[in-house]
């Protein structure tokens, strides 16, 4: 469904006033989503992994310089071709709550989303309805987003991404901030539409809870994608892992060890074979 | 010894959210409080730094009431360390604005010198709240509260920086009250842990394994 090849981000800074810089924030990263699969994208905050987001969404600053190759269903994903599928093939849930509309409520925010979609209004309002229900949201439909709760608010940008029948859904941290409650049946509901055939990429810090609901997991280490395992290779001491990051990473949860080589934020990775 | 007695709180013509909380806690040991969002575990820590006034009983810190002025004798650690820095201080004025910690323990929490130049804007959550705990380990301070202060850290980050708690509070007999859903983190550090509902603690398990 997407492929990612040898993709490279490089974002300006300016030291001094007239002089421009760049920082290379992801650097020559693969990835490939088939479809029905939950993709988790794990690294430490700063790894570069919402940038990936944006990058596949066209969503960078102007200034990027963007590098490599992107394809959806085996085309190419140029930013004409984005923007044409923003909203409609590809979805995005943002990782911050302010995306909602302060001013709209939950019914409104995904009939509109709908709308923008291309459905008709009576088609929307239906579909709409039909989602809201299915996240136990019908209550709050009429809620504004200042009272919905964390999990409420995540759940209507849930629907909002999934009211044009996306065929990719990129959910940018969903769980942080959530009750355990709460945070299940967020990713039950992210789980939920890869069943239906979508692929959905994760993106999160949350390993643990990643590991619930992901068939793989590349794990991304300054803008670097050290290696993408099976879900099922993050078990025991994580023998089964290549890189000692995310043999680290595995360990260093608290059901695990809880304990690894002392950390340092130089410690060099073994360069990948 | 930190203590509280009947220690009762509502916020204005509520409900009480906490209803009598007797706790103990002996000075280098841990302990942790688990509840549901909503189950007033933000609140508790809240009170026991004196953020908060209870609305009956009272915190002592070794047999006397917490001090309304001056230091605090009981820190708070916030989740979001964003909101507890001042966004228009360098980080070396903010980590310093209590004490001037060594080098040695800056390295131990892994804060590079690099960073005091900069604004907190330009540091991760994850830099800003090792920057947060240290600043909060004045000598003078005998208890922290760490509310929730690793949910958003990736798992190593997580535990480098509960190490390096670690190795200072058995050092200097810090007593330490860990807030958080994750009852796994829990079992790994705390010596006794209690479970925050329906405004009373009820024990969940005591002494489970040394940390």
């Amino acid at each position: 469904m997407l492929t990612i090849d040898r993709l490279t981000l490089q974002l300006p800074y300016y030291p001094r006033w007239w002089r421009r810089e760049w920082t290379t924030c992801i650097e020559s990263l693969s990835l490939h989503l088939p479809p029905g699969e939950v993709h988790a994208v794990v690294g430490a905050s700063g790894a570069g992994k919402s940038l990936l987001a944006y990058a596949i969404m066209g969503l960078l600053p102007q200034a990027a310089r963007v590098a490599g190759e992107l394809r959806f269903q085996g085309e190419d994903l140029t930013p004409a071709r984005q923007r044409q599928l923003r909203g409609h093939q590809l979805a995005l849930i943002p990782q911050s709550l302010n995306a909602l509309d302060p001013l709209a409520r939950s019914q409104h925010q995904v009939r509109w989303a709908a709308q923008r979609a291309g459905f008709g209004r009576s088609a929307a309002h239906q579909r709409a309805d039909e989602l809201l229900s299915r996240y136990q949201l019908s209550h709050a439909s009429t809620h504004y987003p200042h009272e919905l709760s964390g999990g409420m608010a995540r759940r209507v940008l849930i629907a909002m991404a999934q009211v044009s029948n996306a065929r990719l859904v990129i959910a940018d941290e969903p769980s942080v901030g959530l009750d355990p409650n709460q945070r299940d049946r967020v990713l039950a509901a992210l789980k939920a539409i890869a069943l239906e055939g979508k692929a959905v990429m994760l993106i999160t810090h949350d390993l643990r809870h990643a590991l619930t609901i992901a068939d793989r997991v590349s794990v991304i280490r300054q803008g670097q994608a050290l290696e993408t395992a099976p879900a099922q290779a993050f078990q025991g001491q994580g023998e089964q892992l290549m890189s000692c990051y995310a043999r680290d990473l595995w360990q260093a949860l608290p059901d695990n060890a809880f304990s690894t080589h002392p950390f340092h934020p130089t410690h060099q990775e073994p360069a990948l074979a | 010894m930190l203590e509280t007695h009947q220690l009762s709180f509502h916020f204005a013509a509520g409900t009480p959210l906490l209803a009598d909380i007797s706790l103990r806690l002996a000075p280098g040991e841990w302990l942790g409080i688990s509840g549901d969002s909503g189950s007033g575990k933000s609140t508790l820590g809240k009170l026991l730094s004196g953020q908060l006034t209870p609305s009956q009983g009272s915190v002592q810190v070794d047999g006397s009431p917490l001090p309304t002025r001056g230091r605090r004798p009981v820190q708070w650690l916030p989740q979001s360390p964003e909101l507890a820095v001042n966004p228009r201080w360098r980080v070396g004025k903010i980590l310093r604005e209590a004490w001037t910690p060594p080098d040695t323990l800056m390295a131990a929490f892994g804060i590079e010198n690099e960073w005091l130049k900069r604004f907190p804007s330009a540091l991760s959550g994850g830099e800003l709240q090792r920057v947060c705990v240290l600043r909060a380990l004045a000598p003078g301070v005998r208890y922290v509260v760490a509310d929730e202060i690793s949910t958003m850290l990736d798992p190593i980050t997580q535990l480098s920086l509960w190490q390096a708690l670690k190795a200072h509070a058995e050092h200097h007999q810090l007593g330490v009250i860990v807030i958080s859903h994750d009852t796994a983190l829990l079992n790994r550090l705390c010596h006794q842990q209690w479970h925050l509902a329906g405004g009373s603690l009820r024990i969940s398990s005591t002494a489970l394994k040394a940390p």
